[in-house]
């Protein structure tokens, strides 16, 4: 049994040694905001907690009202995003402290979900848009499982159910309407605009009022960046906003992936070295006769 | 590829066939239901757990519980020791059963399982660096390949003594097959290398959402790694129970040392592991005993306790095997389920436990697996040349 | 001229109590009771008067109370906050005036007129001395000495502190009185100021509202009458059981802001259907007032956000007359109602049932494995496999 053992440890000193080449490969660029990127800025010092822009979604994207749960069967009370819910107003509040925060998509610079989905129903396109296609959704989830924000949502009562989330109201920045939440917001608390001005924006109002936020804008480069910023008084872990390293989520996997398979290189080197061994054996006959 | 394989023989609805038919037809009955009514009511998946007891365990876990055929493969084509030879076929009939059961899941599982179809075909729209595309192209493959390799089981018996269209079809063709099998069994080793790592990837791109304790850039590798002492633990585990229950004589020999290679990988594994977490600087989290850290430790001790049995009692019985192969397999499926679904965090106020509807469509499946298997190596030459039980 | 007829008798501030003088004058015991309601309507908590849970036991405690005595002054003012007195049905102009309280001088509603009002003036402050309540409506101008306001020669400061110096207390009725109303928004011309800017011995009670609820200002004078105390005030000396919330808090349009549905222009069908008036520039969530509960002249509904207008803010000194009537204001506290969804929204549980049928069946297999090793380990098995 020694050579068992022996080819044993070697063959996996060589499945080692395949999956340390990633570290030679070449890192993964951190990729930036195409020069078109538009985006939402969010300011929770603004908000009132209206909902106008809850309803403002749900009418621009046909989508039907949460009445069950705390909606007493009689009006629009979503808990969270979910597959009728593009977007959500939550609230926050320990002891004195409080704040409203409106969730949607993030439209990332490098998302996971895109990343994630086999034939691309989840795309990366004009403007910086994360866009879905269910012609091209298979329903597997995966997307849901991988998003840092647990934006994707699934339509799970429907027997046809498909991925549901905020894709900025692409149907109307086509037409050179801007999204409705924003347009409706009666403060100004989220507004719209090219992502590279919004930021700015952001940033002058961290410079002109710095006692009032906390001294960061999100999504600048949490998670690789977002396309959607925000401001807040109150520290972000306490709006729902975990994470913070800056990584671009598919990183790692993608730097380890490109780097074993090599394009499709290594596979086939696999194969051909399976195939040879294979006939060599053939023709020397079994170790063990 | 000829070997002294022979069906079993016997009666084919014995009691334990019938019960496991019966579950698989309720499994059956209630995956129309699933279709009828939609993943929500018939599952306990949410969008906080988008991934359940269908992808952890039917798919994730079941192809890694299948790499028996992958294992021997390697070992027998690869490694050159024929002698292994009678434990191809059955692996192999494991493996692709497996495989269909985890593609079966799969098609329950998906939302719109009607554009399954575009997976293989729209290779426009094929999104490269997803691992998900790699694994479902893969294992499409590979259970074609699975059968494919085990065709010559069906196709000798048809050849000797079947309809006579049957029978000119397995003349005809088998001397083709063997000509082509090589290639194909290339690639049965080839495709479970690649997606049995990707596999591994598919929960790295949950990035921050997957635990420490199981989110290491390393996790392809400890996948295959896992997948391969799984595939030979389960091969020495069919063989004892195949011995036990149709009465053939044990192949020990043969197990012995399988099982020490499941053994010994195993314990790299683990070894691996602990340098893994000091090196990212997350060895403390394992003194922490709450849920994750528990499942952790309950995995560890699964895959070094054969090690300690195999040196406290160097028992090489049956039972030992078994139990050996057991703990093994276990650690194996603890591992993935750990991974995908107790190392997964999507945030407070989320849970998630299979629902009833949602056990019984795994449980169903897994019954007409395991019937499958009985009836194929009762009707067609699996099973090395052994005598049935008279 | 005529001389004037030979006055009777002062009858201000007999003193009685007002039960034994509405049974003197024939006053219906319904129509007080109705009064009572009213007051329990107006003053809901906080005041010692209207804690009693029924009108009759208000009634107890009103009628046991002695008939406060009145004295109303008018400086600038439009004499709005006189008309919302008048505006009371309940109980009606003659008993308000002559038995539940006694309005021992009012310019606008007495009979006297010229040197006699003087007069009444003076005979009312002698009678009661050290125990009236001055009323002061108007907001009182102090820019150029004051002169920008005269009655019957004399400055409005003057005036004031004359009155004040011989009152019990001093009770502002509306936003002119309490800080300075419309006549002192920009550029404040006059400098009208209001009474608190210039009585500073005496305790000053506002009831800012542009005008304000009648029966505030009832509820306040009674319990003073009742119980020899004013209400509980806030840091603007205004009673806290009719300011110390905002429009916005107990407004019935509520829901509708909750639920985000507004009316985004007059005429439209979200004003139609009766939505929030919020984006219209409803300053309720910045103006702490009474009116959400308590409306006025007497009839349901009859208040501006009720009849479909944004609220102005006219108690706010900082918010009426000074931010346009349809800029949006910023809501000071968030006091979110429970119907906004938390952070993290708990989901469903785990079914107790799926977690038993799994243990179950997780039992049996391991059952299954134990008794399977277990026999392998006893009958099967070769002898040791050659040593490696």
């Amino acid at each position: 049994m020694d050579t068992t053992r022996r080819t044993l440890f070697r063959t996996l000193a060589a499945a080692a040694t395949m999956s340390v080449l990633p570290s030679a490969a070449e890192a993964r660029e951190r990729r930036v905001a195409p020069n078109d990127a538009v985006g939402l800025l969010y300011d929770t010092t603004l908000c009132i907690g209206c909902k106008a822009c809850v309803v403002a979604c749900k009418a621009a994207n046909n989508m039907p009202a949460d009445v069950d749960g705390y909606g007493g069967g009689i009006y629009d009370a979503p808990e969270g995003l979910n597959g009728t819910t593009k977007n959500v107003i939550q609230l926050y509040r320990e002891g004195d402290r409080s704040s409203y925060v409106k969730k949607q998509c993030m439209h990332c610079v490098d998302p996971a979900c895109v990343g994630a989905c086999m034939l691309g129903a989840l795309q990366k396109g004009p403007y910086g848009i994360v866009a879905y296609d269910p012609a091209k959704c298979v329903g597997c989830r995966y997307c849901e499982a991988v998003c840092p924000f647990n934006v994707p949502k699934f339509e799970w009562a429907k027997t046809a159910p498909k991925i549901v989330k905020c894709e900025l109201c692409r149907h109307r920045i086509a037409k050179g309407k801007q999204p409705a939440c924003s347009e409706v917001c009666p403060r100004g608390a989220v507004i719209y605009g090219k992502y590279t001005d919004l930021l700015d924006e952001a940033h002058q109002r961290l410079e002109r009022d710095p006692g009032k936020y906390v001294p960061k804008v999100y999504g600048e480069r949490e998670v690789g960046g977002t396309q959607v910023l925000y401001l807040s008084h109150v520290p972000f872990e306490k709006l729902g906003f975990r994470f913070h390293d800056e990584q671009a989520v598919p990183h790692v996997q993608q730097t380890v992936q490109h780097g074993v398979y090599q394009g499709f290189a290594a596979p086939v080197a696999l194969y051909a070295l399976l195939g040879a061994v294979m006939f060599r054996n053939r023709r020397g006959g079994s170790d063990d006769q | 590829m000829t070997s002294d394989a022979q069906p079993i023989g016997g009666p084919l609805f014995t009691r334990t066939f019938n019960i496991l038919a019966a579950v698989g037809a309720a499994g059956v009955l209630l995956i129309l239901w699933r279709f009828l009514v939609g993943l929500g009511a018939s599952t306990a998946l949410s969008d906080g757990y988008p991934l359940g007891l269908w992808i952890a365990l039917d798919v994730v876990t079941g192809t890694a519980l299948a790499c028996g055929g992958y294992g021997m493969a390697l070992v027998v084509y690869i490694f050159n020791r024929g002698k292994y030879h009678p434990l191809i076929r059955p692996a192999i009939l494991t493996s692709a059963l497996g495989y269909t059961m985890a593609g079966a899941s799969v098609a329950i599982d998906l939302g719109r399982p009607w554009n399954m179809w575009k997976i293989p075909l729209y290779v426009r729209n094929w999104n490269l660096n997803s691992a998900l595309l790699e694994v479902a192209l893969c294992i499409m493959a590979y259970v074609a390949v699975l059968w494919i390799e085990l065709s010559p089981a069906f196709l000798e018996k048809f050849r000797d003594g079947g309809p006579p269209l049957l029978r000119r079809f397995a003349t005809r063709s088998l001397p083709v097959l063997e000509k082509a099998l090589p290639w194909i069994i290339a690639l049965g080793m080839l495709l479970p290398t690649m997606h049995q790592s990707s596999l591994g990837s598919l929960m790295l791109l949950a990035g921050p959402k997957l635990h420490p304790l199981w989110n290491t850039p390393f996790l392809p590798l400890l996948f295959l790694v896992t997948c391969l002492a799984m595939g030979y633990s389960m091969v020495v585990f069919e063989s004892v129970f195949s011995s036990a229950v149709f009465g053939r004589k044990a192949e020990t020999p043969m197990l012995i040392p399988l099982q020490r290679i499941a053994v010994w990988t195993g314990l790299g594994f683990v070894m691996f592991r602990f340098v893994d977490l000091a090196w990212r600087g997350q060895l403390p989290l394992v003194t922490r005993l709450d849920l994750r850290g528990i499942a952790f430790w309950i995995e560890t001790l699964l895959w070094i306790l054969p090690a300690v049995l195999l040196a406290v009692s160097r028992r090489t019985d049956l039972g030992s095997l078994f139990r050996g192969a057991i703990c093994i397999a276990l650690a194996g499926s603890l591992y993935r389920f750990d991974t995908f679904l107790v190392g997964y965090e999507p945030g407070p106020g989320w849970h998630y436990f299979p629902s009833v509807p949602e056990l019984f469509m795994s449980l169903g499946l897994i019954a007409i697996e395991i019937a499958a298997y009985i009836a194929i190596v009762k009707r067609f030459p699996i099973l090395g040349g052994m005598r049935a039980r008279s | 001229m005529p001389r004037a007829p030979q006055r009777q008798a002062p009858t201000f501030g007999t003193m009685s109590t007002i039960a034994e003088r509405l049974e003197l004058t024939g006053a219906t015991r319904r129509d007080f009771l109705v009064f009572c309601g009213k007051l329990m309507v107006a003053a809901p908590f906080g005041l010692a008067i209207t804690e009693a849970l029924t009108p009759e036991a208000v009634a107890q405690i009103v009628g046991a109370a002695r008939r406060p005595s009145v004295i109303w002054l008018h400086m600038q003012d439009c004499t709005g906050c006189t008309e919302t007195l008048l505006r009371t049905s309940q109980p009606d102009l003659e008993t308000l005036l002559f038995d539940v309280i006694s309005l021992d001088y009012h310019e606008t509603v007495m009979a006297a007129a010229g040197h006699d009002a003087e007069l009444a003036l003076q005979d009312a402050m002698a009678a009661n001395d050290g125990k009236y309540i001055l009323v002061v409506e108007g907001s009182i101008p102090t820019k150029d000495a004051g002169t920008y306001l005269t009655i019957a020669g004399r400055k409005g400061t003057e005036l004031l502190q004359h009155v004040a110096s011989h009152a019990a207390a001093v009770v502002a009725m509306g936003s002119c009185a309490s800080w300075g109303g419309i006549p002192s928004s920009g550029p404040n011309p006059t400098g009208a100021v209001g009474v608190d800017a210039l009585v500073k011995d005496k305790p000053v009670v506002n009831l800012p509202g542009c005008p304000p609820n009648p029966y505030i200002l009832l509820a306040t004078i009674l319990e003073y009458a009742a119980t020899g105390k004013l209400p509980k005030l806030d840091t603007l000396h205004r009673p806290k059981f009719a300011f110390d919330r905002t429009i916005h808090d107990h407004c019935p349009r509520r829901a509708h802001f909750d639920a985000g549905r507004f009316a985004r222009q007059f005429g439209d069908d979200g004003h139609r259907q009766g939505w929030c008036l919020y984006q219209l520039g409803c300053k309720g969530p910045v103006t702490h007032a009474p009116c959400s509960t308590r409306h006025f002249n007497d009839v349901v509904d009859c208040w501006p956000i009720g009849i479909g207008h944004p609220c102005v803010g006219c108690t706010e000194k900082e918010i009426a007359f000074t931010i346009p009537i349809h800029t949006t204001v910023g809501i000071q506290r968030p006091f979110g109602p429970d119907t906004y969804p938390p952070i993290h929204a708990e989901s469903r549980a785990i079914s107790p049932v799926a977690t038993g049928v799994a243990g179950v069946i997780g039992g049996a297999v391991v059952a299954a494995g134990i008794i399977a090793s277990r026999k392998l380990g006893d009958g099967g098995g070769d002898a040791s496999a050659p040593k490696e």
